[in-house]
C-alpha cells in the first residue's frame, strides 16, 4: 500500500473522519464497464445527493458500498469497515432502500418489518417493529398485505423497513419514483431529521429539486464521477454561462444558435429557451448576432442545476465524437 | 374484422420473443429430442440379459446344460456361484441379482433314472414387468433345455411328461401384483415432481419480485437462506409420504413387511437431494418460467431412466450410468426394498450412500451459485 492515504494513524480509532470513504471503485459486468473509478467521500450526518442519467451506474455504486456486489476495483471504507472485505459488517449497519419495493407484496406489514428485524436478528424486536409502525402511522392497518399499499405507502414502509435496525449509513435508490408530490416532502422532511440526528444518507435522483434539497452532490455518467460537492460548487465548478432567451418563434431562433461559437447547449425552459456555453464572449457575440434586430428579448441568469448536469452529459459525449 | 396486418405482428412478436428466451427455445427442441433419445434407445420392455446366480449341489453334465440353456434363452446372465443358498438369498435381497437357480443333489440322478428332476428358480419379483418375460422363458427350457442330454437310452418317449420341472418362486411380490412395485415408486415421483418444483420456483420468485435485492441486503448468510427455504418443503415431503403409504395400505393393500422408522429416516436424505437439485435450478433460472421448464426437464428422464416405468436392467449401458445419478433410482430400490423385501439398513446402503453423494455435490452448488446472484 504506497499510496495510503495521509492520513494520521491516531486519527484510524477516533470516529472515522468519513461515513463513506472509496477510492476508485471500479465494476465490470463481462467487458462493460459499468463504474469507472468513482471516488466518493461523504460526511457523517450529510444528505448526499447522487445524481445522473438512467443507467450512469448509480444503482451499481450503491451496491458496492452497501457490500451487494463486490468492486472488481478500488479500496476505502464504509463505517470505518473495509468495503472489499468486510461487507457482512457494512450490511448490519446499513439501510439500503432499493429502487423497487422489494419487501413481500404478500406478507403484511407487520410480517415484513417483523422478518426484517429478524434478518438483523434485533433482540429487542417485540420493542420496535410496533414502535415502526406506530411511527408509520399504520396501527390500525398492520395486517394489511404490502402489496395493497399505494406508491407513498410502500415507500414509507420501504423506508421503515431500512431503519428499523437503526443503521448509520442510510442508502437510498431512487426512493422518490413514482411518489406524488406531497408524500415526496414528506419524505425529505423525513430525511433531513434522520440526518440531523447524526444518519448519514446516500440519495440517489432524478429530480432537481431534491438534489437541490441535498448537503451535497455528486454527477455521474457513463461510469464516472463528473462532479462533486455542494450545489454552489457544482455550478461553479462547471463555469458555464447561461442566457435565457424570451419571445415568438423561440424554436427558429434556437435552430440559428446552434453550431454558432460559444454555444454549446440550447434547451426549452417553458416558454423560454437557455442557452449555454463555457467561452462567456463568445456565446455572448453569437446571441448578440442572433439576436440583433428581433423582438426576442435576451438576458444573463444565473446557470440552474439543470443546465450543468446537461452541460456536463454533453461534455462527456464530445470526446467520444471527436476521435 | 380480422386484420391479417395486426395478426403478423402479434405472430412475429411471438417468435422474437421465443427465439430471446434461449432457455424455452432450448427446451422446445430438447424436450422431444431427449423424449426420441429415451424412448427410442433407453427403454426396453424385454429386458434381457439379467443377472442371475446359481447355486448348485450336482455337478454334473446336466446341470451345466441347465445352466448353458438358461443362458441361450438371453434372459438369463448367471453373474455368481454361491455356495449356499443363504449367500445366493443374500444377493437376491440386496438386488445384485434378479434369478437364483438351485440345482438340488438329485437332479442328475433324477433324470438318469428317467424320472423328473425339480429344479427351484427364486425370482426377485418386486417388479413384474422385469421378470416376466424372463419367467415365461423358462417353460421353453424346461421343455427342451435337455434335448442334447437326453438322447439314446435316456431319451424320453413322446408325450410323456417333460423331463425337467423348474419351480418358480416369485420372491416378495408372489402374485406379481404390478401396485405393489407402482405404489411405492409413486412416493418417490411425487416426492422428485414437487420438491424440486416448489424450491426451484420459490427462489426464483424472490428474484422476480425484487425481493431478492432486500434479503442479501439483509446480514443473512447463503446458507441461512438455503435451510429456511428448503425445510419447510421437507414437512411439506412428509406429508406427501403420509398421504401415500396411508393409501398404499388402505386403498392397494401393499404389504410393509420392513421397517417404516427405517423408510421415514431416509426419506430425509432424499428429499433434501431433490430440494437441493430445486435450489440449484433456482439460482440458474432467470424466472419462474424457467424454473419450471428444468423441473420438466429434469422430471423426464428421473422417470424414465430410473426404473419406476420400465425395468432399469433392460436399459443399455449408458442410459444405465444416468440412471444411477438420478435420486429417484437409488430411492427406488430403497422403498421397493423396505416395503416388500423387507431390507434393513445393511441392505439398502448400497442404494443410500449415493443419495447422500448426490446430496452433497448438489448442495455446494447450490451454494456456490448462490453466492453469484447479484455479481
Amino acid at each position: 500500500m504506497s499510496a495510503a492515504p495521509s492520513r494520521a494513524p491516531a486519527e484510524r480509532d477516533a470516529p472515522a473522519e468519513y461515513a463513506v470513504d472509496v477510492e476508485d471503485l471500479t465494476k465490470r459486468f463481462g467487458d462493460r464497464t459499468v463504474v469507472d473509478h468513482v471516488t466518493l467521500r461523504i460526511r457523517p450526518g450529510t444528505i448526499f445527493g447522487f445524481l445522473g442519467p438512467n443507467g450512469s451506474g448509480k444503482t451499481t455504486t450503491i451496491r458496492m458500498i452497501c457490500g451487494l456486489l463486490t468492486p472488481d476495483g478500488g479500496r476505502g471504507r464504509v463505517l470505518g469497515f473495509d468495503v472489499l472485505r468486510e461487507s457482512a459488517r457494512i450490511k448490519r449497519e446499513v439501510g439500503y432502500m432499493t429502487q423497487r419495493f422489494s419487501l413481500y407484496e404478500d406478507l403484511s406489514i407487520e410480517e415484513n418489518l417483523d422478518f426484517i428485524a429478524r434478518m438483523y436478528a434485533l433482540p429487542d424486536r417485540a420493542r420496535r417493529v410496533p414502535e415502526a409502525i406506530a411511527s408509520l402511522g399504520l396501527a390500525e392497518r398492520r395486517r394489511q398485505l404490502a402489496g395493497e399499499l399505494s406508491g407513498g405507502w410502500k415507500q414509507r414502509l420501504a423506508l421503515a423497513a431500512c431503519l428499523i435496525h437503526e443503521p448509520r449509513l442510510l442508502l437510498l435508490d431512487e426512493p422518490t419514483a413514482g411518489v406524488d408530490p406531497a408524500a415526496r416532502r414528506d419524505f425529505w422532511d423525513h430525511i433531513h431529521d434522520l440526518a440531523h440526528r447524526g444518519i448519514t444518507v446516500l440519495v440517489s435522483t432524478h429530480y432537481m429539486d431534491e438534489a437541490e434539497r441535498c448537503h451535497e452532490l455528486a454527477y455521474i455518467a457513463s461510469g464516472k464521477l463528473l462532479a462533486q460537492g455542494t450545489l454552489r460548487e457544482v455550478i461553479d465548478q462547471a463555469a458555464l454561462t447561461t442566457w435565457e432567451l424570451e419571445g415568438d418563434d423561440l424554436m427558429a431562433v434556437a435552430g440559428r444558435l446552434r453550431g454558432r461559437p460559444g454555444v454549446d447547449m440550447v434547451a426549452a425552459f417553458g416558454n423560454a429557451l437557455h442557452v449555454s456555453g463555457t467561452d462567456r464572449h463568445a456565446l455572448e457575440a453569437s446571441i448578440h448576432d442572433v439576436v440583433r434586430g428581433s423582438p426576442v428579448r435576451a438576458r444573463e441568469v444565473p446557470p440552474g442545476l439543470e443546465d450543468v448536469f446537461i452541460h456536463l452529459m454533453r461534455g462527456l459525449d464530445r470526446p467520444a465524437h471527436a476521435a | 374484422m380480422f386484420s391479417v396486418q395486426r395478426f403478423v405482428a402479434m405472430l412475429v412478436k411471438e417468435f422474437v420473443q421465443m427465439r430471446r428466451d434461449r432457455l424455452t427455445f432450448a427446451m422446445m427442441i430438447g424436450v422431444p429430442l431427449m423424449q426420441l433419445v429415451l424412448f427410442g434407445y433407453a427403454i426396453n420392455m424385454d429386458p434381457k440379459g439379467l443377472p442371475a446366480a446359481v447355486v448348485s449341489a450336482d455337478s454334473s453334465a446336466f446341470s451345466r446344460s441347465l445352466v448353458r440353456a438358461l443362458e441361450n434363452t438371453g434372459y438369463f446372465r448367471i453373474v455368481a456361484t454361491p455356495a449356499s443358498v443363504a449367500e445366493a438369498d443374500h444377493l437376491l435381497q440386496m438386488g445384485r441379482v434378479q434369478f437364483v437357480l438351485q440345482i438340488p443333489e438329485d437332479f442328475s440322478r433324477r433324470l438318469q433314472r428317467g424320472e423328473q428332476a425339480v429344479a427351484l428358480v427364486d425370482a426377485d419379483a418386486t417388479d413384474p414387468a422385469a421378470t416376466s418375460n424372463a419367467l415365461a422363458a423358462l417353460n421353453q427350457v424346461a421343455l427342451t433345455g435337455l434335448d442334447h442330454d437326453l438322447t439314446g437310452p435316456l431319451a424320453r418317449p413322446a408325450g410323456a411328461a417333460p423331463p425337467l420341472e423348474l419351480r418358480v418362486h416369485r420372491r416378495y411380490n408372489p402374485e406379481a401384483i404390478t401396485e405393489y412395485n407402482i405404489v411405492p415408486g409413486l412416493m418417490g415421483v411425487v416426492l422428485t415432481m414437487t420438491m424440486v418444483l416448489m424450491t426451484s420456483v420459490a427462489m426464483t420468485r424472490e428474484r422476480e419480485r425484487g425481493t431478492m435485492e432486500n434479503l442479501l441486503a439483509t446480514p443473512v448468510r447463503p446458507l441461512e437462506v438455503m435451510a429456511g427455504k428448503i425445510v419447510p418443503y421437507v414437512i411439506v415431503g412428509y406429508v406427501q409420504v403420509a398421504v401415500i403409504l396411508l393409501a398404499a395400505r388402505y386403498l392397494f393393500a401393499v404389504p410393509m413387511v420392513g421397517s417404516l422408522w427405517l423408510l421415514t429416516s431416509v426419506l430425509v436424505i432424499y428429499i433434501l437431494s431433490l430440494l437441493a437439485i430445486g435450489f440449484t435450478f433456482s439460482t440458474l433460472a432467470k424466472n419462474q418460467m424457467q424454473a419450471m421448464q428444468m423441473t420438466m426437464f429434469f422430471f423426464l428422464p428421473s422417470i424414465l431412466l430410473s426404473g419406476f416405468m420400465f425395468p432399469f436392467r433392460g436399459m443399455p449401458g449408458w442410459a444405465q450410468v444416468l440412471g444411477e445419478a438420478i435420486p429417484l433410482t437409488h430411492f427406488l430400490r430403497i422403498v421397493r426394498g423396505i416395503l416388500l423385501k423387507g431390507s434393513g439398513l445393511g441392505e439398502i446402503w448400497p442404494s443410500l450412500w449415493p443419495l447422500g453423494l448426490i446430496f452433497l455435490v448438489v448442495s455446494a452448488l447450490a451454494l456456490k451459485r448462490y453466492q453469484r446472484t447479484l455479481d
